[in-house]
C-alpha cells in the first residue's frame, strides 16, 4: 500500500494531518486576512473578554487584538519549529552517516563528541547558548537546533552502521562503486525514512522547546510575539484574565498534538516492521474461531489432530498456513513432520498448545485431542496447566528461546515449580539432575551461568532439560537441531533418541531434513502448502515414496557419498498461501499432473498398510489398501 | 593447468577490546596462515562448521577485508590491497542471503547496471544488451528488471545476485553458502544453474558451505577447515568416503544420512576450542580419539600425501 | 564489580572535562566585553581594564580555561556580581530545591510511566491501552508551563487545594506537610511530560519483547500470564527502558526550569534564567557546569544499574 494510503487509513493520523493543514494554511494567509495590526497597543481596551464586541478572542494587557497576535504568533512558532527541525536533522544526519559509514576512529571521535553534548540536560546547553548569543528568536532557534543535533546524529549513526554492514553495500563495493557513490545511492535512500520518522516525531517537541525559550523571555523579543512569549507575557495576568493565557496555550497544545498524531502516523507508515503489523503482542494463547463442526475423537492415540486449520489474518489477507491436518502420535512413538519452509509444519506443531502468535494467527477448524481432551478451544488455564507439564516444547534457536537475563538454574527451577509446588532448594536439586541427564558437564556450576555463556549445543541441551523438567508424555520439537553444526547436531540427536527410549517419550519432530527423520522417527508425515501429502512408517516412505512430491523432494536432496552429480530439481515455486489453487497444490510443479488434479478436494487415502497419500495417481498403490 | 587463484600464507587477526588510544587488549586469529591453489575451471569446495573462518577467508579473497598478512594472486597477478573495485573485475562474491544482498530501494535494473557502469564503463545500449544476455543465462525474465527486490522469492533473488556477479565479467566466483538460505527444492535448481553457468562461461568456483552433501555434489576438490586452518584437501569423491583427517571423519559420520543408524560419533560432549584462548598444538586434539602426545605440543603442518591429498595430522587415518 | 565501578568512574573524567570545555567555549564566545555588562553605567575605560585584569580576562584563552578549571576544582566557582555572593553557595542552595522537585517528579514518572506502558502493551488495543495512549499523547503535547498555569488556575486559585506558588509558606512552619502541599502541583506538572515519554517507550519495548522467542518458551513452560508479563517480559524490557530513564532524568531537570518559573520554586533553573537575563556570566557558567556534572554522575549510576540487570554487559 502506498505511503499516503497507509496514512489516510490511520484515522488519528489523518485527523492530525487535517488540523495541521488548516493551521498551516491559516498561517500562510495571515498577512492577507483583514486583521488588526498585532503590535498596535490600545491600553483603553485592555483585557477585553473573548467574543466582546469586534474582538473575537479579546485583547491582551496592552489592548492588542489577541486573534491577530495569535495568528502571527502561530506563523512565527511554526516557522521556527520547522526550521530548527530541518537544521538539526540535516546536520545531525550528516554527522551520523559519516560516523556510521566510516566507523573506526572517525566514528569514535565524532561519537565521543556527541556523547559529550548529550551529557548535558538539554536545556542547560540551550540556556548556555542563548546566554552567550543573547536573547532573540533566531538565537533560540539556533540553540534548539544545536541541542537536537546529537539526538539525530546518534539515531542516524545507528541505522547507518547496520546498513553499512549489509551485504548489498559489500556488493556495491564489488561493483566498483566508491565511498561517495555508495553513501548517496546505497545508504542515503535507506536512511531517509529514518530521518523522516525522527523528524516527524520531534518537530512537535522542537516547537514546544522554542516556545519554552520564548516563554522564559529568551526567545522572541517584544513587540514581536510567538506563542511562547504571548504566554509568558500573559502569565502575570493569569489569575485576573486567564483568557490571555488560555488562548496561546491551547493553540500550542492543538498544534503540537496534531503534529504528534501525524508524526505517529508517518512513523507507522514508514517503519517496515510496523507496516507488516509485526508490532502486535501475541496473546497468551492462539485465537480460536472454529466455524466448522468440531471433529469427534477417533483414535486412542496420545495426541490426535483432526482437520486442523490455522490461518494468518493480516492486512485483509488470509494465509492458510495449515489447511486441514490429521496427525496422531501414540505413546512412546516418534513422529517426524517433514516439509519445506511455508509448508505449515511449525505452525501445526505450535497450534497444538495454542502457541501460534495471535494476532495474526487464528485456528479456524479442527481438534487436537490429547488423552481424550480437545485442546483447541480449551480455556487458557487448562492449556497452561498442560503446557510444560504433560506436553513440552523444544524450539529451534536455543539462544533466543532462553531468557537472556535469568540464569539457567532460575529458568529450570521455574519450569518445575510452576507445575509442582516444592521448596526452591529441592527444585534446584532436581534441576541439577536434569542437566546431568542431558549430559552437561559440571551441572551444578552451569546452573548459575547465563545462557549467553554457553555454546549453541549446550544451550540446546538446556532447552531439552527444560522440556524434560516435569516428565512430559509428549515433546514437540520444532527443528531443534537446524541452527546447530553437524557434529553438535549428531550429539543432540543421539541424546534425544536415547532419552526417548529410556523414558518412553512420545515425540513430534519437525524438520526439513530427511536424513534426520530417517535416523530418529518411527513414522513420518510429509507436508506441502499446509497439508499432509503423505504419511506412514519412515522406512516404507523413504524406500518407496508414493506422492510425487515426496519422491521428487527426496531426489533433489544431494546424497553424501555420490560424489559430483547433477540434482533432479523440482521446477517452479511453492504456491503462495494466500491464494492456494484448487485441487492439488503441487499440480503446478508435478510432471504427472492432469486435469483432474486441478479440480475438487483430493483426500488423504490409504494406499498401503498403515500408509496414506493425498494423490489421485500415486507412485504405487497396494491391492489390499485400495479396497 | 594454470592457477586461477593462489593464496599464500594468508591470515587474518581481529583486534578485540579496541581502545581509543593504544593497542587493543587482545587479538583473535580468525584465519591461520593458509595456503591454497584453485585451478582454472575448477570448483573447490570449502567445508567447515561455524566459526572455522570460512567467511573471513572469502571476504579477504574478494578484497572486502584486508588480510593481516600473506599474499593473494588472481590469475597470476598479486592483489594485496583491500580494494573491492580492483578485485571486482576478476573475482566476484555471491552472498548467503540473497534478500539482504540486494538494496531494497533500487530496481533490479539499477542493481544489474552498477557493475557494468562502474567496472566496465559501458554505454547504455551495451549495458542493455549485456543484461539481456545474462538474464537469459540465469533463466530470468526481462520484465523483472523494473521491479524491486522484495517482489522476488529467495530462489529468484539468488539468481539475480548470481547474475550481478556475472555482469562484472569476473572469471572467478566466491560462493559463500549460496544455497543455505533456500529450501531444498529451490536449492537444487540453483545448484544446477551454477553448474550450467560454469560450463557456459568457463568459470572457476570457490564454493563455501557447511552442508557436506551439497559441497560434495558440486565440487571437484574439497578443503576442510577447522578453527581457522585447512586440515585436509582432496578430491570431492574421496574426502568424505575415505577421510584421512580425524575431523573430516567426524564430520562425515555426523551428517545424517538416510539408511544409516543413529550413533553419536563422539563419545565426549565436546565442542570448538575458545578462540580467545587457543590451544597449543593441534586445535582438534581435545576432540580427537587418535590424539598422540605430540599433538599437544606441535601444530601439524599440511603435508602432501599421494597425488592429490593434503593433510595436516600427526596420526592420520 | 568494584573494578567495573572504578572503570566507569574513571571513564567519567574525560566527559566532565569535555563538559567544562564546552561550557567554557560557549561562554568565551560572548560578544562584547563582559566587564562592560558587569559595570554597566560605571564602565569607564580604567574601570573596565581593571576588572578585566581582576577577572583574568586579559590572559590567553587556554590559560584562562586552566585557571578557571583549577579554581573550580578547589571549589571556587567565582562570585556572582548580581547577587554579590559566592557562586557555589548560591548554586548549592538552589540545587537542593531543584533536587527535591525533580527527584520527586522523577520517581513519579518512572513508576507511573513503566507501569502504564506495561499495562498498555499487555492489553494492546484494549480499553486501558487506548486510554493510556490518549493520556500519553496529551502529556507529550502540552507545554509544561501552560499545564502548570492551568493547574494553578484550577487547583490553587479556584479549588484552593494547594498553594499557588513557592516552596515554603511565607509565614509558618517549614515542615514536611507544608512542603508536600507546595510540592504536589509542580511535581505533578513536571512528571506529566516525562511520564508520557516513558510510558510510550515502555509500551513499545514491551511489545518488542513480547514477540521474542523466550516469551513463547515461558508460555510453553506453562508460566502464568501475569508472570510472563511482569517477570519475563518486563525484566527484558527494562534493559531498553533504563537508558531511557537516564535520558528522561535530563528532561525532568530541563523541564524543572519552566516549572520553577511558573511556580516560583527557588531552584537552580530559575536562578539560571535570571542570571542570563542579568548577564551574570559566572553564575550561569558555574550553575551549568555543576548541574551537568551531577547529571553525568546520575547517568553513571544508571549504567551501573543496567550492568546489574544485564549479565551480558561485561563487568
Amino acid at each position: 500500500m502506498s505511503f499516503l494510503g497507509l496514512l489516510v487509513r490511520n484515522r488519528l493520523a489523518f485527523a492530525g494531518l487535517v488540523v495541521m493543514l488548516v493551521i498551516v494554511v491559516l498561517a500562510l494567509v495571515t498577512p492577507l486576512l483583514p486583521l488588526a495590526d498585532p503590535d498596535v497597543t490600545d491600553t483603553a481596551n485592555r483585557f477585553k473578554r473573548p467574543f466582546a464586541a469586534s474582538v473575537i478572542l479579546g485583547t491582551d494587557h496592552l489592548g492588542r487584538d489577541l486573534l491577530s497576535r495569535l495568528l502571527w504568533g502561530v506563523r512565527l512558532s511554526l516557522a521556527v519549529g520547522f526550521a530548527s527541525a530541518l537544521i538539526a536533522a540535516a546536520i545531525g544526519a550528516a554527522i551520523g552517516i559519516i560516523a556510521g559509514f566510516y566507523g573506526g576512529r572517525t566514528d569514535n571521535v565524532i561519537m565521543r563528541g556527541v556523547d559529550m553534548l548529550m551529557a548535558f540536560p538539554y536545556i542547560l546547553l540551550a540556556l548556555a547558548i542563548v546566554a552567550s548569543l543573547g536573547p532573540g528568536l533566531i538565537n533560540a532557534l539556533i540553540a534548539v537546533a544545536a541541542v537536537n543535533i546529537p539526538f539525530f546524529a546518534r539515531n542516524i549513526r545507528g541505522v547507518t552502521v547496520s546498513i553499512a554492514h549489509t551485504e548489498f553495500v559489500d556488493a556495491a563495493r564489488l561493483s566498483g562503486m566508491g565511498d561517495a557513490r555508495i553513501i548517496l545511492t546505497e545508504i542515503l535512500p535507506n536512511v531517509v525514512p529514518v530521518i523522516v520518522i525522527a523528524m516527524s516525531t520531534t518537530v512537535g517537541w522542537m516547537i514546544l522547546e522554542t516556545a519554552g525559550l520564548s516563554f522564559l523571555g529568551l526567545g522572541s523579543q517584544p513587540p514581536q510575539a510567538d506563542l511562547g512569549s504571548m504566554l509568558g507575557e500573559a502569565r502575570s495576568a493569569l489569575i485576573t484574565n486567564p483568557h490571555t493565557s488560555i488562548v496561546p496555550g491551547a493553540m500550542i497544545l492543538v498544534i503540537v498534538m496534531s503534529i504528534n498524531l501525524l508524526g505517529d502516523g508517518v512513523r507507522d507508515a514508514l517503519d517496515p516492521r510496523l507496516r507488516s503489523g509485526a508490532l502486535s503482542r501475541p496473546m497468551p494463547s492462539t485465537l480460536v474461531r472454529r466455524e466448522e463442526p468440531v471433529p469427534a475423537k477417533e483414535t486412542s492415540a496420545l495426541l490426535a489432530l483432526s482437520g486442523l486449520k490455522t490461518q494468518f489474518h493480516s492486512n485483509g489477507r488470509i494465509h492458510k498456513a495449515v489447511g486441514g491436518v490429521d496427525l496422531y502420535v501414540r505413546p512412546g512413538e516418534c513422529v517426524g513432520v517433514v516439509g519445506e519452509s511455508g509448508s505449515g509444519k511449525s505452525v501445526t506443531a505450535l497450534s497444538v498448545m495454542g502457541l501460534v502468535a495471535s494476532p495474526p494467527g487464528v485456528i479456524t477448524a479442527g481438534a487436537a485431542h490429547f488423552s481424550g481432551q480437545d485442546l483447541i478451544g480449551a480455556n487458557y488455564e487448562t492449556l497452561r496447566r498442560l503446557r510444560g507439564d504433560r506436553v513440552a516444547y523444544i524450539f529451534q534457536d536455543p539462544l533466543t528461546a532462553l531468557h537472556p537475563l535469568y540464569t539457567v538454574g532460575a529458568q529450570l527451577v521455574e519450569a518445575i515449580r510452576v507445575h509442582h509446588a516444592m521448596p526452591r532448594a529441592k527444585a534446584r536439586e532436581h534441576a541439577v539432575e536434569l542437566l546431568e541427564s542431558v549430559r552437561i558437564p559440571n551441572a551444578e556450576e552451569r546452573l548459575d551461568g547465563y545462557p549467553h555463556e554457553l555454546s549453541g549445543g549446550m544451550r540446546q541441551r538446556v532447552g531439552i532439560a527444560m522440556a524434560l523438567a516435569n516428565d512430559p508424555e509428549l515433546i514437540i520439537a520444532d527443528e531443534p537441531t537446524t541452527s546447530l553444526d553437524v557434529t553438535v547436531q549428531a550429539q543432540i540427536l543421539s541424546l534425544l533418541s536415547e532419552l526417548q527410549r529410556e523414558r518412553g517419550l512420545a515425540i513430534i519432530f519437525i524438520t526439513h531434513d530427511f536424513g534426520v527423520v530417517a535416523q530418529l522417527c518411527n513414522r513420518v508425515a510429509v507436508m506441502y502448502a499446509g497439508r499432509i501429502v503423505e504419511e506412514g512408517p519412515t522406512d516404507a516412505i523413504l524406500n518407496a515414496p508414493a506422492h510425487p512430491y515426496t519422491a521428487r523432494l527426496m531426489a533433489c536432496v544431494p546424497e553424501l557419498g555420490r560424489g559430483r552429480h547433477r540434482l533432479a530439481a523440482i521446477p517452479g515455486l511453492p504456491p503462495v498461501l494466500d491464494g492456494l489453487p484448487e485441487g492439488c497444490a503441487f499440480a503446478e510443479r508435478c510432471h504427472k499432473a492432469k486435469e483432474a488434479c486441478r479440480t475438487g478436494e483430493i483426500a488423504l487415502t490409504a494406499n498401503a498398510v498403515q500408509r496414506a497419500v493425498r494423490c489421485i495417481d500415486p507412485e504405487f498403490r497396494t491391492a489390499d489398501a485400495a479396497r | 593447468m594454470t592457477a586461477a587463484l593462489e593464496v599464500t600464507e594468508l591470515y587474518k587477526t581481529f583486534a578485540v577490546g579496541k581502545r581509543l588510544i593504544g593497542p587493543p587488549r587482545a587479538h583473535v586469529r580468525a584465519v591461520q596462515p593458509l595456503t591454497l591453489t584453485i585451478n582454472k575451471g575448477e570448483t573447490l569446495g570449502i567445508v567447515g562448521e561455524s566459526g572455522c573462518g570460512k567467511s573471513t577467508l572469502a571476504r579477504m579473497l574478494v578484497g572486502l577485508l584486508e588480510p593481516s598478512g600473506g599474499q593473494i594472486k588472481i590469475e597470476g597477478e598479486p592483489l594485496n590491497t583491500a580494494d573491492p573495485a580492483a578485485f571486482g573485475r576478476r573475482i566476484q562474491y555471491v552472498f548467503q542471503d540473497p534478500v539482504s544482498s540486494l538494496n531494497p530501494r533500487r530496481t533490479i535494473r539499477q542493481i544489474m547496471e552498477a557493475p557494468l557502469k562502474h567496472l566496465h564503463g559501458m554505454s547504455k545500449a551495451a549495458r542493455a544488451r549485456r543484461i539481456a544476455e545474462i538474464f537469459s543465462a540465469v533463466n530470468l525474465r526481462l520484465d523483472f528488471l523494473d521491479r524491486y527486490p522484495h517482489e522476488f522469492s529467495g530462489g529468484q533473488a539468488q539468481r539475480i545476485v548470481i547474475g550481478r556477479a556475472l555482469a562484472a565479467d569476473a572469471r572467478i566466483l566466491v560462493l559463500d553458502e549460496p544455497v543455505s538460505a533456500l529450501d531444498v527444492s529451490i536449492q537444487a535448481q540453483v545448484l544446477n544453474l551454477l553448474s550450467d553457468l560454469k560450463e557456459k562461461f568457463d568459470l572457476t568456483y570457490l564454493f563455501i558451505s557447511h552442508d557436506l552433501a551439497v559441497v560434495e555434489a558440486i565440487s571437484d576438490r574439497i578443503a576442510v577447515l577447522y578453527f581457522g586452518s585447512v586440515v585436509e584437501i582432496g578430491p570431492a569423491i574421496q574426502v568424505f568416503s575415505q577421510p584421512r583427517h580425524p575431523y573430516t571423519k567426524l564430520l562425515a559420520e555426523s551428517a545424517p544420512v538416510v539408511g544409516r543408524p543413529l550413533t553419536a560419533p563422539e563419545g565426549r560432549e565436546t565442542e570448538l576450542p575458545d578462540p580467545h584462548n587457543p590451544p597449543q598444538g593441534c586445535a582438534f586434539r581435545a576432540r580427537c580419539s587418535r590424539a598422540l602426545s605430540q599433538c599437544g605440543l606441535e601444530r601439524p603442518e599440511l603435508v602432501r600425501e599421494g597425488a592429490d591429498r593434503i593433510i595436516a595430522c600427526h596420526n592420520s587415518l | 564489580m568494584a573494578d567495573y565501578i572504578l572503570k566507569r568512574l574513571v571513564s567519567a573524567i574525560p566527559v566532565l572535562l569535555g563538559i567544562s570545555i564546552i561550557v567554557f567555549l560557549i561562554m568565551a564566545m560572548i560578544p562584547g566585553d563582559p566587564a562592560m555588562a558587569i559595570l554597566g553605567s560605571y564602565a569607564t575605560p580604567e574601570n573596565v581594564e581593571k576588572l578585566n585584569r581582576d577577572l583574568g580576562l586579559d590572559k590567553p584563552l587556554v590559560q584562562r580555561y586552566f585557571i578557571w578549571l583549577g579554581n573550580m576544582l578547589q571549589g571556587d566557582f567565582g562570585r556572582s556580581f548580581s547577587l554579590n555572593r559566592a557562586v557555589l553557595h548560591e548554586v548549592l542552595e538552589r540545587f537542593n530545591a531543584t533536587l527535591v522537585l525533580a527527584g520527586t517528579s522523577f520517581v513519579i514518572c518512572s513508576v507511573l510511566g513503566v507501569a502504564a506502558g506495561t499495562v498498555s502493551a499487555a492489553r494492546q488495543y484494549g480499553l486501558a491501552d487506548k486510554a493510556i495512549t490518549f493520556a500519553v499523547l496529551l502529556g507529550i503535547s502540552i507545554p509544561s508551563f501552560f499545564l502548570g498555569m492551568m493547574m494553578i488556575l484550577v487547583f490553587a486559585v479556584n479549588l484552593r487545594w494547594f498553594p499557588v506558588s513557592g516552596m515554603w509558606p511565607i509565614y509558618g512552619e517549614r515542615d514536611l506537610p507544608s512542603l508536600i502541599s507546595h510540592l504536589t502541583l509542580p511535581a505533578m506538572v513536571l512528571a506529566a511530560v516525562a511520564t508520557g515519554v516513558i510510558a510510550r517507550l515502555s509500551r513499545s519495548a514491551m511489545l518488542e519483547v513480547l514477540r521474542q522467542d523466550f516469551i513463547r518458551t515461558a508460555r510453553a513452560k506453562g508460566v502464568h500470564e501475569r508472570s510472563v508479563i511482569w517477570r519475563h517480559a518486563l525484566r527484558a524490557a527494562m534493559v531498553s527502558i533504563i537508558p531511557v530513564l537516564g535520558v528522561q532524568a535530563g528532561f525532568v531537570l530541563s523541564g524543572a526550569v519552566y516549572v520553577e518559573i511558573v511556580f516560583q520554586w527557588p531552584g537552580v533553573g530559575r536562578m539560571l534564567v535570571d542570571a542570563i537575563l542579568k548577564r551574570d556570566i559566572l553564575l550561569v557558567q558555574g550553575g551549568v557546569v555543576f548541574v551537568a556534572a551531577c547529571y553525568v554522575m546520575f547517568n553513571l549510576a544508571v549504567d551501573l544499574a543496567q550492568s546489574l540487570l544485564d549479565p551480558r554487559i561485561k563487568t
